[in-house]
């Protein structure tokens, strides 16, 4: 999906995506040379058909987690799955955890909890901070899409 | 405003964002590079329900296992996921790095079902707008059996099998995601509505270039337990009339046995095995 601005002749960038837990998705996109913003609003059943896809708007920021897909997408039981970590071989000095941070993440459901500390593990790794916060999860809900997990 | 003039999306020479064919590309890819190290993935398939399917499956998994054979076997039947517990698989997946470990099963079969991720008693349930459903739940089943495949720490295998759901649509979806998909057994019983359906089913896997390895015809007769003679359960001959119209080999006739386990497979699995291993050679 690609945005034209008319005016310029231009196609828009992409900026910013949010899901604002209703069902609902949004894309911002600005041109580079007016900049001019318009905002792509998708309705729960347009959302739906992206994520039934396993792709994500606006691009993928991080590597699919395993079963991410079925973890987003099927209500399954919470102890489904046991989250042991990174292989011996290929593991790496993780960000650490907050109090704060620790208590919103057990408010996440158990089917998709491992999951989701993974992907903001990578996303603090992969931006070198050092301590994962609820101002760190905040902004990775907003860069990942992660606004109904 | 005037008349607005646009250009095609082709006519956009930056890139699109989103890059959703790309992602898509790399779903494909990593189920493409989970599966390099499994030398033969073969559907059981069925166009009718309650012929055994399942149970066919579980008992050529062990039959393989008990030759010496690095088995696997994902349950691709979500609604109604039963191979795992004829294997004796349970318990929770462990993630361990980019991938979950297969749970185990009897015969050291290695083993993914939604049997796994689903609360108990409970129907699958999707994360969706609760209406117009049938629009995604396509989409939904395939993504679904797409992390089965891909997302699992299958490690070298001589043969995964596959058990579908009933009905044609199941053979697509693996060959679209697993496009050197060695063929499909066919399962069906003697009775002439099954004969039907699952001509259907056989009909789509060779119209799609998919080879039928075979067919078993489970519930072929019984042994009456009183005076050991052998008595038919159904009208007809569906095994070897399908068996003739496809060109293709009766790798097992299963009599019914109430006491029969899939994890204690008999004499006609192990032969089943050893035919279906020569069809994939």
């Amino acid at each position: 999906m690609k945005f034209l601005c008319l005016d310029c002749d231009a196609q828009m960038d992409f900026a910013d995506r949010h899901q604002p837990g209703d069902g609902t998705f949004a894309a911002a996109f600005t041109c580079p040379r007016c900049g001019r913003s318009v905002a792509m609003l998708a309705n729960p059943m347009e959302t739906q058909m992206v994520s039934a896809l396993g792709v994500q708007i606006g691009g993928r920021e991080l590597d699919e987690q395993p079963m991410e897909f079925v973890r987003k997408n099927l209500l399954g039981r919470d102890d489904a799955f046991v989250d042991e970590g990174e292989d011996p071989p290929t593991a790496r000095r993780r960000p650490q955890w907050s109090a704060e941070a620790e208590q919103r993440l057990a408010r996440v459901p158990g089917f998709v909890r491992g999951m989701v500390k993974r992907l903001y593990g990578e996303f603090a790794f992969e931006r070198g901070i050092a301590e994962i916060t609820p101002a760190v999860m905040d902004r990775a809900r907003t860069e990942l899409g992660l606004e109904e997990m | 405003m005037g008349p607005v003039t646009t250009r095609s999306y082709f006519d956009l020479a930056d890139g699109d964002r989103s890059r959703v064919l790309e992602q898509v590309r790399a779903q494909r890819a990593r189920v493409a590079e989970r599966l390099a190290s499994v030398r033969a993935v073969v559907t059981v398939a069925s166009g009718k329900g309650g012929v055994g399917k399942s149970f066919a499956t579980a008992s050529l998994a062990v039959a393989a296992a008990r030759r010496g054979l690095a088995i696997g076997v994902v349950d691709a039947d979500l609604r109604s996921p039963t191979v795992a517990r004829m294997l004796s698989a349970e318990g929770r997946l462990a993630v361990v790095g980019d991938r979950v470990t297969p749970r185990v099963g009897a015969g050291g079969v290695r083993v993914m079902s939604a049997d796994f991720l689903l609360e108990k008693g409970r129907p699958l349930a999707w994360r969706e707008p609760a209406g117009e459903r049938f629009v995604w739940r396509g989409a939904l089943e395939v993504g679904a059996l797409r992390a089965f495949l891909g997302d699992v720490d299958w490690g070298a295998l001589d043969l995964l099998l596959v058990d579908l759901p009933p009905g044609a649509d199941g053979v697509s979806d693996v060959a679209t995601l697993v496009p050197s998909v060695a063929g499909a057994v066919a399962v069906t019983i003697p009775s002439e509505e099954s004969r039907r359906s699952v001509a259907r089913t056989m009909r789509a896997l060779t119209e799609s270039g998919q080879k039928v390895l075979g067919l078993v015809e489970n519930m072929a007769g019984y042994v009456c337990g009183d005076c050991r003679r052998a008595r038919s359960l159904f009208a007809g001959a569906a095994g070897a009339a399908l068996a003739q119209e496809f060109a293709v080999p009766l790798l097992a006739q299963i009599p019914f046995d109430p006491a029969a386990l899939p994890a204690d497979p008999g004499p006609p699995w192990t032969a089943a095995v050893e035919r279906l291993l020569e069809r994939l050679q």
